[in-house]
């Protein structure tokens, strides 16, 4: 690919607040017409990388270029073609909903007619309409995010940056905001959307970069990810406490891999990469050959939580040296 | 995608709608909220009333005109003075609630941001000053030295306002909040009152007199009184006798300390 093939790219990308390092060198690439998901730990730089890459704030070291254009030497250019939604809703209290959308019409240069119709349209896209006339700070949480997306869609811009856009919003107000970035990718827009939300990376997000201390620590599609933590997991709950040795070596022997022995819940789980399936049929035989009675077996994908806990988990345990579940015993192989 | 002009006439153009746009959001404001907007106007004229007819019996004047008469330009300087606590609330709130970055993020005339501030405040300053005017008129106050004197004395006001933009402005952007408007208005209470407006400096304790002469404030409300046609109660000071050259040059040299300084703020939001 070149380089006019990413809306996005980052190179080194630094900035310091005081001792702080919110950019320690992060690297992005997002490929022009696809959402991209930056995951990350409270702390760990989205929002500072948004306002870098939105000429918000001007990076201390390395490059980036968004929609073709240098964002320190060609702010303005990068403007112009952006688009971008807050971590905190930002919209005028005191003017309606209405009023809102024409005025940032105008001030992206629509005419006084067209930012009309355009505030219409949005409006009615967001189901504003009802609203249009009452001032913004009356709004409920979720009306104002909408307002607040709206807002930052004016122009169909080139490149859209959400940062955390679904935060403090209903489930049904986040799958029409997930309709709406489907809807607008499908148009020829890049999205690039920070969020803490993994479910939300992961179905909406062709790629991820998860994030901490400023850098990227992992990259990937959604699928990569999961599959960087393991293939899978195989789980079972017993019925009796007698019988939690014998069951985690036999889960431990069919799986090759440690088995991980949760005594309170009377629960033995141990990592099934490949062939998850095989080894489930036999823990399944072993199981009922030497008569362990299960109240439970399941053999699961990861979420992408685990894959995101086990991602930036790892660095703490470096840390500390120490690992941090401590109900649990292990079992060799 | 819009396309972004090349020249330094078009990007003017953009600056002036913007510019535009803005002081229409401020004015949507007031439309929105006409109490708040009458009882900012009423203000004045109630500290007036209060001032005229309470301490009114018992205060001399030099000149030996009114008291009211004496205090009304006192007052007007006064309101251009407080208007600093609206520029400074209304950008600390844009600012705390990211609306500026918002404006900062679009392909908006940065300077626009803080020039549709300026000029909704001037509109407000000049409807502030048309409602105590005609207070000022019932209570006995006259421009009597003709309309051209009476306009210089107004655009000496405004000039003041004007230079107070910049500190508004500049105080607004680092502030963290809007509640801090309770910290520049203990700043500029005793401003305002250490000054010719309310009293004549020559009644106060001598040490005092003299901030009080050379206050700003002082240099406009003198001014004023000058053109106005009013008892002048000019001092024999220098500062005092030179009242109209003061009242230009004070708001000259408060707009080139901190106009740069508030440009210096804004520029620094990126940091
Ligand atoms: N203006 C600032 N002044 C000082 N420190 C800042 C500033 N902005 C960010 N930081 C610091 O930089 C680091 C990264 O902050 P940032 O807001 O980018 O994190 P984030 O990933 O968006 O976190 P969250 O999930 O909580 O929104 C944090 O340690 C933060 O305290
Ligand atoms: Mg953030």
């Amino acid at each position: 690919m070149t380089t006019s093939e990413f809306a996005v790219v980052a190179e080194g990308l630094r900035k310091r607040y005081g001792d702080t390092e919110a950019l320690a060198g992060l690297d992005l690439r997002v490929p022009a017409g696809t959402v991209h998901g930056l995951l990350g730990p409270n702390g760990a730089g989205k929002t500072t990388a948004v306002r870098v890459l939105t000429t918000l704030a001007r990076p201390d070291g390395g490059r980036a270029t968004v929609a073709g254009h240098d964002v320190v030497r060609a702010a303005a250019r990068v403007r112009a073609g952006v688009g971008l939604v807050g971590q905190h809703a930002a919209v005028d209290e005191v003017l309606s909903g209405r009023r809102n959308l024409v005025m940032f019409g105008r001030l992206c240069h629509l005419g006084p007619r067209a930012a009309r119709r355009r505030a219409e349209e949005l409006l009615e896209r967001f189901r504003l309409t009802e609203a249009a006339g009452r001032p913004a700070g009356s709004y409920s949480g979720g009306m104002r995010r909408r307002l607040d997306l709206a807002a930052g869609m004016i122009l169909a811009p080139p490149v859209l940056f959400l940062d955390e856009p679904t935060t403090g919003l209903d489930p049904r107000a986040r799958a029409e905001v997930w309709d709406e970035v489907r809807a607008l990718v499908g148009g020829g827009t890049t999205v690039l959307l920070t969020t803490q939300y993994l479910e939300e990376a992961d179905r909406l997000a062709d790629g991820i970069s998860v994030i901490d201390r400023g850098r990227v620590i992992a990259e990937g599609s959604p699928g990569d990810l999961k599959a960087r933590v393991g293939g899978g997991r195989i789980e079972v709950v017993l019925e009796d406490p007698a019988a939690l040795t014998a069951a985690a070596e036999i889960v431990a022997r069919a799986a090759g891999a440690r088995a991980e022995v949760d005594p309170g819940a009377l629960r033995v789980g141990a990592p099934a990469d490949a062939g998850g399936a095989a080894v489930l049929i036999e823990v399944v035989r072993a199981l009922d050959g030497a008569g362990v009675r299960v109240a439970d077996i399941v053999l699961r994908r990861p979420t992408l939580d685990e894959a995101f806990l086990r991602l930036t988990g790892d660095r703490q345990q470096g840390d500390t040296g120490q690992k941090d579940d401590t109900e649990q015993k292990e079992v060799p192989a | 995608m819009m396309p972004l002009p090349e020249t330094p006439l078009g990007r003017l153009r953009w600056a002036v709608a913007d510019t535009r746009t803005l002081t229409g959001r401020a004015l949507a404001h007031w439309a929105r909220r006409p109490g708040d907007v009458a009882v900012a106007l009423l203000f004045p004229v109630v500290v007036v009333l209060l001032m005229g007819y309470l301490f009114g019996g018992q205060m001399e004047v030099p000149g030996g005109g009114g008291y009211r008469a004496f205090i009304v330009p006192g007052m007007f300087a006064m309101t251009m003075l407080f208007g600093v606590e609206t520029t400074f609330a209304e950008i600390a709130g844009d600012k705390a609630r990211g609306v500026t970055d918002r404006f900062r993020a679009m392909p908006t005339a940065p300077s626009a941001v803080i020039a549709g501030r300026g000029v909704a405040d001037l509109l407000h300053s000049v409807a502030a000053l048309v409602v105590m005017a005609c207070c000022g008129l019932a209570i006995g106050w006259r421009a009597g030295d003709g309309a051209g004197r009476a306009l210089a004395g107004f655009g000496l006001l405004l000039l003041l306002r004007f230079a107070l933009i910049w500190t508004g402005v500049y105080l607004g952007l680092g502030a963290k909040g809007p509640e801090s408007v309770a910290t520049v208005q203990m700043l500029v209470w005793p401003i305002g009152f250490l000054s010719s407006a309310m009293v004549a400096p020559a009644t106060m304790p001598d040490w005092l007199g003299v901030i009080a002469e050379w206050n700003p404030m002082s240099a406009t409300v003198t001014a004023c009184r000058e053109l106005f046609g009013d008892p002048a109660p000019a001092g024999g000071s220098w500062a005092g006798r030179h009242s109209v050259l003061l009242a230009v040059a004070w708001p000259l040299l408060i707009t080139a300390v901190f106009f740069p300084l508030a440009a210096r703020r804004f520029r620094a939001m990126a940091r």
